[in-house]
């Protein structure tokens, strides 16, 4: 199907042009989206799009299927709900870099901890884009923030690692710069039986790329293009260098662990067969 | 023609200009992207799939 079809078939496209700034990311990932699901071929009707507050999370009012616009951090408590009454939704969670891992942090290792089965794309543009440049948990140290005129002197952390370590069973990174890589990585989330994080790093030219001087909208699409590199090469990389850039790619998979909504299942059917 | 510009959606980002291989595409005197050559499109979709605001479409 065309771009042009795919927007007037997965999108509310009354409701564009959307409110995101000039050359903000968030478009791109969004289109990857629906890229995505149409890859896999779902039904409308069979996805829920869950999201938290920020910019980035107005994507699920453009979207036109389930959709929850819910509270800032608490969009995967919500989609943990959709999930649980409905198992057989394919549950994506839409959430910024602060919303996931600051205000939302505790939810996120959590949900990554019981393996529930949903695909989260996490905006990542290194800032709170929406209340105007405040340094977030994914920050780089050294940047410029509107809370950290000096820039920043905390390490940020490395948000694929933390899923993984918390137990999220898929978990992959692409740039806005890397679509057709990024839309690849959101269809294998989206199968993966599990909880999936997928980073998607982007731009965002207003709150961060000011004020770190990173140029226009194109400028930092080549920033990621120069920074991002596909795991394999990466993989042969000396540490002299591997600074500064970040792995593109499906960094983790495990299909040996149980899935939540699974584990569930087996204890109704424990406690209603009466089984001691 | 194989470019499709929805002008209410493009913002003038620049973004599809500064990728299309060809030179085809610049921003208008009001910011917005228009294709002044028009005849030089191979159709490579970079803009299609560079632009955040779904504003331009290549025709294949
Ligand atoms: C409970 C609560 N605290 C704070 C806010 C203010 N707030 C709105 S969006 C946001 C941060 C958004 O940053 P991020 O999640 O990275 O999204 P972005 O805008 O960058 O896409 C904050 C702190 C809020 N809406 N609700
Ligand atoms: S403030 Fe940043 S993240 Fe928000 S719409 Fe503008 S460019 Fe995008
Ligand atoms: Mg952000």
């Amino acid at each position: 199907m065309s771009m042009e079809n795919l927007i007037n078939k997965y999108f509310r496209p009354g409701r564009l042009p959307h409110i995101w700034c000039p050359g903000c990311g968030n478009g791109v990932i969004t289109g990857c989206i629906v890229k995505a699901i149409d890859k896999l071929a779902l039904e409308k009707d069979n996805v829920a799009v869950i999201s938290g507050i920020g910019c980035s999370s107005r994507a699920s009012g453009y979207l036109d299927f389930n959709t929850v616009h819910s509270a800032h951090g608490r969009a995967l408590p919500v989609a943990t709900g959709v999930k649980l009454a409905d198992p057989s939704l394919k549950v994506l969670v839409v959430t910024g870099d602060g919303d996931a891992t600051a205000i939302g942090g505790n939810h996120l290792i959590h949900a990554a901890r019981r393996n529930i089965d949903m695909t989260v794309v996490l905006f990542n543009n290194s800032i709170y884009g929406m209340t105007g440049g405040q340094y977030s948990p994914l920050t780089p140290q050294g940047s410029k923030a509107t809370t950290a005129p000096y820039a920043t002197i905390e390490p940020a952390f490395d948000i694929t690692e933390l899923a993984k370590a918390a137990g999220a069973t898929f978990v992959a990174r692409a740039t806005t710069f890397h679509a057709q890589i990024l839309t690849d990585l959101i269809a294998k989330g989206i199968q993966h039986k599990g909880f999936s994080l997928i980073e998607a790093v982007s731009g965002c030219p207003i709150s961060f790329g000011r004020q770190n001087k990173m140029g226009g909208p194109a400028d930092m699409m080549k920033w990621q293009r120069d920074h991002g590199v596909m795991l394999a090469a990466w993989n042969k990389m000396t540490d002299e260098q591997k600074a500064g850039k970040f792995p593109i790619g499906v960094l983790h998979e495990d299909n040996s662990r149980k899935e939540y909504t699974e584990a569930y299942d087996e204890l109704i059917a424990r406690a209603q067969g009466g089984n001691k | 023609m194989s470019l499709k510009i929805i002008t209410e959606r493009c913002k003038g980002c620049g973004i599809c200009a500064a990728f299309c291989p060809k030179q085809v595409l610049a921003l208008s005197e009001i910011e917005k992207i228009e294709a002044v050559h028009e005849e030089n499109c191979i159709k490579c979709g970079q803009c299609e799939l560079r632009c955040p605001d779904y504003a331009i479409f290549v025709e294949k």
